[in-house]
């Protein structure tokens, strides 16, 4: 299954995988509208110091921890990309307290934010692998 | 409101029998008599029944007509019908249970009271400061609590408290925790204790019986103590377990630890693991961040407000990370896998896990 994997030693910093994240969940047609004066809800986020920066977003583990630990039956596995049904989701985010790298985030409107993949929206295909300038993210099959 | 989706059981090839229950298990004959007196035969068998209330002999507590627990739909269905916007509720336990019932009511109420034992609100799993925070909250959104009392007798429509003060009121609800159901194992002579006793595969001591969730007592891997943890996490990855075994595989879990995340009123709330020596206190009128060692591991933290990326903590309690050259007040201030290493984040974010 293809995934979004990191190559740390390329990244730059830019964020640019923030704005396109938020950006093609957005539902808007353009950038502009989707972003100006609005605070970036996006599901992938940078961590950088001392020197260093990478993106992280969901592994789509093969064992999801945040999946068995869901209470309301929210999380769920589609062919193994990890979705959120955002209708059953009651904003416990127990998800949050258990995924170990910090990919699943408290959204905006309570429910839990997390990648789909861009699967569902009109990128199609991840929005942030698409668009890092430096193939520091990739959406690849690794095994 | 399912769980699962509506295909589930169909798809994964599972008769479902509702709305019967088990009524004895007969483990030399490898039966389950149902109530109907249904004989179900098995090779494996998963006792999973989950926990019931507690509720206390209050004196006169028949007399009250409007009594409710919060534990399933149904009980938040009647207790919805029970209450309009002039009732007066009385809630008996400031744990998560009696506080969500607090959130659910607010608004539907004419007012809410909440009382318990302790004096602290969530004692089992916050600490005085953390609690305070909550309790703060609370009490800003309208919840009238009472702490370091309870009721010690009813008459309908008064609770006679501890302290001598009477709390009139319309609806009562019961939360003071829950106990596990064991008696299916109990009755066949299988080993319980609080909760039905299993090994780290979760299998009972009765020949092809296994057990989880909220009916079993298990090890607590941070203190290594036995005892009920009810929560989800630990009831999802034991049956999992005990699926996996029943089919013949030989998995151990011994993860099960104590974790909480709840929301209440608008304000994030987690803890997970227990306290130690802490080792990394911030406390301001916004929120609180608290994290605990022991043996030279993170065993615990509590956090309110800002949660973001708590899992980061969590995975360190649970797999039993030595705090050894990671500079745990840098990672309290700022969660992220920045201080685990290139090599660790080369496998995490660049491979498959
Ligand atoms: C109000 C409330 C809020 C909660 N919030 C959280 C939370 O935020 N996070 C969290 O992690 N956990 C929470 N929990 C706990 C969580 O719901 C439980 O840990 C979890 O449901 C346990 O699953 P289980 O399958 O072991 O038991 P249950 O979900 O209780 O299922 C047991 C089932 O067995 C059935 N049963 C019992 N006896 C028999 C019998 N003899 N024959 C046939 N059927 C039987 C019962 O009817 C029930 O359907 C909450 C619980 C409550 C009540």
């Amino acid at each position: 299954m293809k995934r979004v994997y990191v190559n740390e030693e390329w990244c730059l910093g830019c964020h640019l995988c923030e704005y396109n994240c938020a950006f093609a969940n957005s539902g808007q047609r353009s950038m502009v509208k989707a972003l100006l004066g609005k605070p970036v809800v996006s599901r992938i986020h940078v961590e950088e110091g001392g020197g260093i920066s990478y993106a992280v977003s969901c592994r789509h583990c093969k064992d999801p921890v945040c999946l068995r630990s869901c209470i309301s039956g929210a999380l769920h596995s589609e062919n193994g990309v990890i979705c959120i049904d955002k209708s059953k989701c009651v904003g416990c985010l127990t998800c949050v307290l258990v995924c170990p790298y910090g990919a699943v985030a408290p959204g905006p409107n309570g429910a839990a934010l997390k990648c789909e993949l861009c699967l569902g929206n009109a990128s199609g295909e991840p929005a942030c692998a698409l668009g890092c300038p430096n193939k520091a993210i990739v959406y690849e099959d690794r095994r | 409101m399912a769980y699962r989706p509506e295909s589930f059981f169909e798809d994964n090839n599972v008769r479902v029998i509702a709305g019967k229950k088990a009524e004895k298990l007969m483990p030399k004959e490898k039966q389950v008599l149902t109530e109907g007196s249904e004989i179900l035969p098995y090779d494996a068998l998963c006792v999973c029944t989950g926990s019931r209330p507690l509720l206390p002999a209050f004196k006169g507590l028949d007399k009250v007509s409007k009594c409710f627990s919060f534990i399933d739909l149904n009980d938040a269905l009647r207790l919805e019908s029970a209450v309009d916007a002039c009732s007066r509720v009385l809630i008996i336990g400031a744990g998560f249970i009696g506080l969500k019932c607090a959130e659910g009511l607010s608004g539907r109420a004419a007012k809410i009271t909440v009382c318990d034992l302790a004096p602290i609100v969530m004692a089992a799993s916050l600490d005085e400061d953390a609690s305070a925070i909550v309790a703060e909250q609370l009490r800003r959104s309208g919840i009238d609590l009472r702490l370091s009392d309870t009721a010690e007798s009813f008459e309908d429509g008064v609770a006679h408290m501890k302290s001598g003060r009477d709390i009139a009121f319309d609806v009562l609800v019961i939360a003071i925790g829950v106990r596990a159901n064991t008696e299916l194992i109990a009755g066949a002579g299988g080993s319980v204790g609080k909760g039905i006793i299993t090994d780290s595969g979760m299998k009972t001591s009765l020949d092809s019986v296994w057990a989880a969730g909220d009916c079993v007592q298990s090890i607590d891997a941070v203190s290594g103590e036995s005892g009920v943890l009810a929560i989800l996490p630990n009831a999802a990855m034991q049956g999992f377990t005990a699926g996996r075994n029943m089919a013949g595989a030989s998995d151990v879990f011994d993860k099960s630890m104590r974790m909480n995340s709840i929301g209440l009123f608008g304000m994030h709330i987690m803890s997970a693991g227990i306290t130690g020596d802490c080792i990394y206190s911030e406390v301001s009128g916004s929120g609180c961040r608290k994290f605990f060692a022991k043996d030279g591991r993170l065993c615990g933290f509590i956090m309110t407000g800002d949660v973001s990326r708590a899992g980061i903590y969590t995975s360190l309690i649970r797999n039993r990370v030595p705090l050894e050259g990671i500079d745990m007040r840098q990672l309290a201030e700022y969660p992220s896998l920045l201080l685990f290493g290139t090599e660790y984040r080369k496998e995490k974010l660049g491979g498959l896990v």
